[in-house]
């Protein structure tokens, strides 16, 4: 699901301030660029808005943000809707006692690290990332939490890039999403 | 200058944010008494007083930047550019910008490290704030300050969570003030 199929008046001038970058970070990729919405304090703020809107009053206790644009999002919406924010990190970034959940890149596996005793059995979770893909990411951050018994409620992203189908890669999960990308 | 030595001595939110912080010894390597924010972020009251203290001090000052170094700048950061209606930049190690970037490279204890910035984000005469989770050296936020500078802002203040108490009083780095909430914590009972 996602708020374009709303059209919230807000999120044109969201995908407006989106930058696509040609062939970063190798050759064929069109990257998608949010710092340039962070250069538009309304637009911004919208997003942000457009994801607590959605997610305040709902006994959502964890926001997880996962590195390193996740933490851009993240932390403005569990300081909105009352919930705590976790980090989930690239290997041996954090420092404490961490457990650890592989994924598959298109060329190798990478790693993605959340600390134990951060979030408990019974949270009620919610992922943030600036971008879905192949949902290899995600899927990682969602087992994370489902490991330490947590609920994942959704995952939200500004940008979907739904030609990679991402979306099914979340067992089902529910993916919230601001903006498509073709 | 620490909080408490500027008009917020007592203030309960800073012991609050204070325990908050968790260390933890020898990492990254022997030696070395890691401060650990991440803590603080689980403590929703916490995290929130250490946002508003920033907010408060930094709204009426026509600061249209606030620049944060990746990675725990990101997560203090952003909340305050939105809060003060500012834009915010993030401060990245070499090859994560996709655009065009300006680096600087700064001394670290062994070698060196560069910090970059999109080339463009940033306009002279933009009146500057810089964030990190915690000053040490110092030498991360020098590097910070020179790219916004080489771009013709003005930064007004750098702003930590932590800082070693050598910052008390007027310690400046490249001549521009320092303004942080706690000092580090020791490993305790």
């Amino acid at each position: 699901m996602s708020a374009c199929k709303d059209e919230d008046p807000r999120i044109s001038n969201i995908k407006t301030r989106i930058r696509v970058v040609p062939n970063f970070p190798k050759s064929g990729i069109m990257f998608q660029d949010i710092t340039t919405l962070l250069l538009d304090p309304k637009a911004f703020k919208d997003t942000v808005d457009l994801f607590v809107e959605r997610y305040k009053g709902k006994n959502i206790s964890v926001v997880a943000g996962i590195e390193a644009r996740g933490f851009i999002f993240g932390p403005p919406i569990a300081l909105a809707i009352g919930a705590k924010f976790v980090p989930l990190r690239k290997p041996r970034k954090l420092p404490g006692e961490v457990i650890s959940e592989e994924y598959v890149l298109e060329y190798g596996t990478d790693c993605l690290e959340m600390h134990i005793g951060a979030v408990e059995p019974g949270d009620c979770a919610l992922v943030v990332d600036d971008l879905i893909a192949t949902g290899g990411t995600l899927c990682a951050a969602m087992k994370l939490l489902e490991r330490v018994g947590a609920e994942v409620v959704e995952c939200a992203c500004v940008i979907e890039l739904p030609d990679l189908k991402g979306r099914e890669r979340l067992n089902g999960k529910p993916l919230y999403i601001l903006v498509e990308s073709h | 200058m620490f909080a408490e030595e500027n008009g917020l001595r007592g203030d309960p939110r800073l012991q609050a944010i204070s325990e908050a912080i968790r260390v933890v010894p020898h990492f990254p390597k022997p030696g070395i008494m890691f401060q650990d924010i991440t803590t603080l972020l689980l403590d929703h009251k916490a995290f929130k007083d250490t946002v508003d203290i920033f907010v408060d001090r930094y709204r009426d000052m026509d600061i249209s930047v606030v620049a944060g170094v990746e990675a725990r700048g990101f997560m203090f950061g952003p909340s305050i550019a939105l809060a003060i209606g500012a834009k915010f930049v993030p401060l990245r190690k070499p090859r994560k910008l996709p655009g065009e970037v300006i680096s600087e490279s700064y001394v670290l204890e062994y070698g060196t490290d560069c910090l970059e910035m999109h080339v463009g984000a940033v306009q002279p005469g933009e009146r500057a704030l810089v964030i990190d989770d915690l000053v040490a050296t110092g030498g991360t936020l020098s590097a910070a300050i020179r790219l916004l500078e080489r771009v013709g802002a003005e930064v007004v203040e750098c702003a930590c969570v932590i800082g070693l108490p050598e910052n008390k009083g007027e310690r400046r780095l490249n001549g521009k003030p320092l303004y942080i909430l706690v000092e580090p914590r020791e490993l305790c009972c």
